[in-house]
């Protein structure tokens, strides 16, 4: 069930805790080279997170004790959620039968508290970014869960580490067609549940047009931290899924295989990054389309599965 | 005494805890006080019969004889009438004590012996009926709970809107009793007796209309989409501890009737466990998704006790789906989690209608919009509201999270079976039960959010206060079980497995036989407490730490991009907040918008109006029993009110019948 205390787990605490923030550095940085310019430096976030969590924070007088809960939970069920994925072609540290939906459930605990946080300032910005962050959520939530079934199915499994260990590189010699479907569907659940272009643009400079960065306009110092330290690592979370299930080839040796995990993770972070410079946020009315294809593409990975055999 | 003695002498003292008080004043707190603590000891009684069950094994079947000559009355206490027993007696009680300040005899509040009286008796009837060991004692446990939920729903009966509901109420309910009537008559056909037992031959025609009958006239109770119409009505007007019993138990009833008919075959063909898994999915979307679309407090609840049994009907779609292809761990993964989702939910839905009650009490309104920011003034019901709120929507660490977990884990291994047969469309419910879970989130963000959270939006939020401990004591006693379940659900797998077994018919040797299996190896119920401990841990120890580093921090206004003088009325309301995943809905939804009209150059004040209605009401059932009003309204001209017109129908009888004379 668990994994006794491995150096892989203790390898897989330590990445959790420190590699994320770069994967948005990469982000920016991927930004700044497709508009010619020379970006921040790529540890940016490092220094963002340490400023943050020196600074004072500043709370509204509408809010409750929910408010300062909100970042807490977002940041600790992604942590745990974090704890799930298999990392370098190792099981994960938290491993057992249906913990793949404890990944889902767990994260949306975190978003639950999140949105009931934005709604406990009063603010209209921040209720009309908790109610997109609902309805998109929704939407996206199904694909994922295709998803699963595909993996499940190719799998037998039903934990995470099994579903996106080795039976994956079987399953592209075996079904490739649904496998690929899924990682494509895959890809646009990372960039709505992350927020980014096409779905929510972070740096627009009007609050009526976000998602995300509109539920937590009024958080502050060390709270912002969290939410910031957070978001990295949601990301990473979902480019790892992503990466284990393009590259899931092990090649024996405990250290390329983190190499190569931890080097995908950047190039996730690089085509997001290049998906972000190369096309425009869509309106707001066309997101839900882009979910529903989403979806149907998945489901139409599953319908294919289950004809193979 | 033994433990079914214990468990009728609760009854008893339930269904009698309401007479006392009928014989004195009707503003007598003591009365009231009488009828409380009969019905506590009444539950209390039975709880202890229920304990012993589990402790010691069965219980002795008591028979009695019935007024129906030559039958007998059976009271069978097994693994399935002892765990719906237990959600019956712990909300029947607490709704009782709830009602102490929530409708206080001596402060005019109307018909309140009646409504003691009538509480009492319906947990005793809902307590009957599952312990009932035949169908004519099962029936009559279920016409008395159906009629005494009719005068609780009625108790405003001033109000014309609640003497509306009332009538649906009554009218759908005994549609589902006209089909109990029908299961059992098929029974009694077809083994000779009304005592439950399983049927010689499923293929008949006759088993085949049981399982119709079974599963749409019992879901007419449990509130199952299409034939939930009377739900939303009657649970949004009557008292809220009488909707907490009702969502949490009495619909559950329902889901006993279909749960009790579905052991009575030994075989299940794999298309009815297809169809009960479909009209559980529906059910469970289209009841999450009309949920959304309110903004009347207890319209929205009741909407979703149709999502919610719309899970614990996938959960049994599932285990029949096991059952004919032979499928045990099926079995007792869906059984299981339906289970344990019939305790979840009758525990988190009382909870809801509690603080929901606690709400109306301190704001005079159901009405959404017009609350905001009792969080502050209220805080002991906002917690257990949240506590329930996260509860509903199946997130951990809490129980809803524990059985929706198990029905997971059982639509994922259909996905699994070898060759991708049937039995693998059962897996599409996975993501259909995601859907639902990431819609209940919306919808109780936005309730949580708009009634606790933010600024209020009326003079009355403004002025909100606690309630007393009458109300607020039975909240934290379900929001505790809510955490237990949730942190330690291995604590409960014994009565599950025991409730599980004895649905399986495992006696009758059914193909997937379910009592080798124990549910820990298949369900992950002690990672879910390690997880639960890991969650809690986190958030306790980040919540300190984060508290200690901005102890000092200033407060100023919400920041709100600028703008210095934010108000009320700017935030945004339950149906805005909605208002995308309603248009998303719309196909089913059908929300009807009333914009201002603005037809002067000068234009006065108006309003914008938006509702979702029922659909399925004012779309089908409506239109369709247009026409059966109009026909049996013909009727009212033979009812001329006048003597001689009635002795000119006895005439015009007797000449018949000189004329036509039947067998002769």
């Amino acid at each position: 069930m668990f994994e006794t205390l491995s150096i892989h787990s203790v390898i897989h605490v330590a990445v959790v805790l420190l590699f994320p923030p770069l994967l948005l550095g990469a982000v920016n940085r991927t930004k700044a080279k497709f508009g010619g310019r020379q970006g921040q430096p790529i540890l940016q976030t490092y220094y963002d997170l340490a400023k943050l969590l020196r600074k004072e924070s500043v709370f509204s007088e509408t809010t409750t004790w929910v408010f300062r809960f909100g970042p807490v939970v977002g940041l600790a069920t992604a942590f745990v959620a974090s704890l799930i994925v298999p990392m370098g072609h190792a099981s994960a540290p938290l491993s057992f039968a249906g913990d793949v939906i404890l990944f889902a459930y767990v994260l949306a605990l975190g978003r639950f508290f999140t949105m009931a946080a934005a709604l406990d300032t009063g603010s209209a910005f921040e209720g009309m970014g908790a109610a997109r962050e609902a309805t998109f959520a929704c939407l996206a939530e199904p694909v994922l869960f295709l998803g699963l079934l595909v993996l499940s199915r190719i799998s037998g499994s039903l934990q995470m580490s099994g579903l996106l260990g080795d039976s994956v590189a079987g399953g592209w010699a075996t079904s490739a067609a649904p496998l690929l479907l899924i990682a494509i569907s895959w890809f646009v659940v990372l960039l709505v549940e992350n927020c980014r272009i096409p779905f929510d643009d972070p740096n627009t400079h009007l609050e009526l047009t976000m998602i995300h960065e509109v539920m937590v306009l009024d958080h502050s110092g060390p709270a912002l931290g969290l939410i910031m330290y957070g978001a990295a690592l949601k990301l990473f979370v979902f480019a790892g899924m992503i990466i284990n299930l393009v590259l899931p080839f092990g090649t024996g040796s405990t250290l390329v295989d983190w190499l190569v995990f931890l080097l995908g993770t950047l190039l996730v972070a690089v085509i997001v990054g290049t998906v972000e410079s190369v096309i425009a946020r869509l309106k707001m009315a066309e997101i839900p389309k882009l979910l529903i294809g989403a979806g149907v593409v998945s489901l139409f990975a599953v319908i294919l599965l289950l004809s193979y055999s | 005494m033994n433990g079914t003695e214990l468990i009728l002498w609760g009854i008893a003292c339930s269904a009698l805890s309401g007479v006392p008080a009928l014989f004195l004043s009707a503003k007598s707190r003591a009365g009231q006080a009488i009828s409380v603590v009969l019905n506590a000891v009444g539950c209390g009684l039975g709880l202890a019969g229920v304990w012993s069950f589990f402790a010691n094994g069965p219980l002795p079947v008591v028979r009695f004889p019935s007024p129906v000559a030559g039958f007998n009355f059976t009271v069978a206490v097994d693994g399935l009438s002892a765990f719906f027993l237990v959600p019956v007696l712990l909300v029947g009680g607490l709704a009782s004590i709830y009602g102490l300040q929530y409708w206080p005899q001596d402060k005019g509040m109307p018909n309140a012996r009646r409504l003691s009286f009538f509480l009492g008796l319906m947990t005793a009837a809902m307590a009957l009926l599952v312990v009932a060991g035949d169908g004519l004692l099962f029936l009559f446990g279920w016409e008395t709970m159906a009629v005494s939920a009719l005068f609780l729903v009625a108790v405003e009966d001033h109000i014309a809107e609640t003497r509306k509901a009332a009538w649906l109420y009554i009218a759908a309910s005994h549609f589902a009793t006209l089909s109990g009537f029908g299961v059992f008559a098929l029974l009694y056909s077809q083994t000779g007796s009304f005592e439950f037992s399983t049927l010689p031959n499923v293929t008949s025609t006759a088993a085949i209309f049981m399982a119709v009958l079974g599963l749409f006239g019992f879901g007419t109770k449990a509130g199952l989409m299409p034939m939930h119409i009377w739900l939303p009505g009657a649970h949004a007007a009557a008292p809220s501890h009488v909707s907490a019993v009702m969502s949490g138990v009495m619909i559950k009833m329902g889901v006993y009737g279909v749960f009790r008919t579905a052991s009575f075959f030994p075989e299940i063909p794999l298309s009815w466990g297809l169809v009960t898994l479909a009209v559980g999915t529906v059910s469970a979307i289209l009841g999450v998704a009309f949920a959304i679309g309110q903004h009347d407090i207890k319209r929205l609840l009741a909407y979703h006790s149709i999502e919610n049994i719309g899970i614990i009907v996938m959960g049994l779609g599932l285990a029949l789906i096991g059952r004919a292809t032979g499928r045990s761990e099926w079995v007792l993964l869906g059984i299981c989690g339906a289970l344990l989702h019939v305790w979840n939910h009758a525990l988190f839905k009382s909870l809801l209608f509690f603080g929901a009650g606690s709400v109306i009490h301190s704001m005079g309104t159901r009405e959404l919009d017009v609350m905001g920011g009792l969080g502050r003034r209220m805080p002991a019901t906002a917690t257990c509201f949240l506590i329930g709120a996260v509860a509903i929507c199946g997130l951990p660490p809490l129980n809803g999270f524990v059985s929706e977990l198990m029905i997971y884990l059982g639509l994922f291994k259909t996905i699994q079976a070898e060759p991708a047969s049937l039995a693998s469309a059962a897996a599409f419910a996975a993501p259909g039960l995601a859907l639902v879970g990431a819609l209940a989130v919306a919808c109780f963000v936005k309730v949580y959010g708009i009634v606790f959270l933010g600024a209020g939006r009326s003079e009355e939020a403004a002025h909100a206060h606690e309630s007393g401990l009458a109300m607020t004591g039975p909240m934290f006693v379900l929001a505790g079980c809510c955490v237990l379940i949730g942190v330690a659900p291995l604590l409960f797998a014994a009565p599950l497995e025991q409730a599980a077994t004895t649905w399986a018919a495992a006696e009758s040797g059914t193909s997937a036989d379910i009592s080798g299996l124990s549910l820990a190896s298949l369900a992950p119920l002690v990672p879910v407490s390690i997880i639960a401990a890991i969650l809690i841990g986190l958030l306790v120890v980040g919540t300190a730490v984060l508290l200690r580093r901005v102890r000092t921090s200033p407060s100023s206004l919400t920041w709100d991009c600028g703008y210095a003088a934010p108000s009320a009325r700017m935030q945004y309301t339950s149906s805005s907040f909605a208002q995308w995943l309603v248009d998303l809905f719309a196909w089913a939804l059908w929300p009807r918008v009333h914009p201002p009209k603005v037809d002067t150059l000068f234009p006065e004040d108006t309003c914008f109006e938006s509702h979702v209605d029922d659909t399925v009401l004012n779309k089908a059932v409506r239109p369709a029993t247009r026409f059966f009003a109009w026909l049996f309204g013909l009727s009212r001209y033979l009812q001329q009110g006048s003597l001689q017109a009635y002795l000119l129908y006895i005439l015009v009888i007797v000449v018949g019948l000189l004329i036509w004379r039947p067998g002769g």
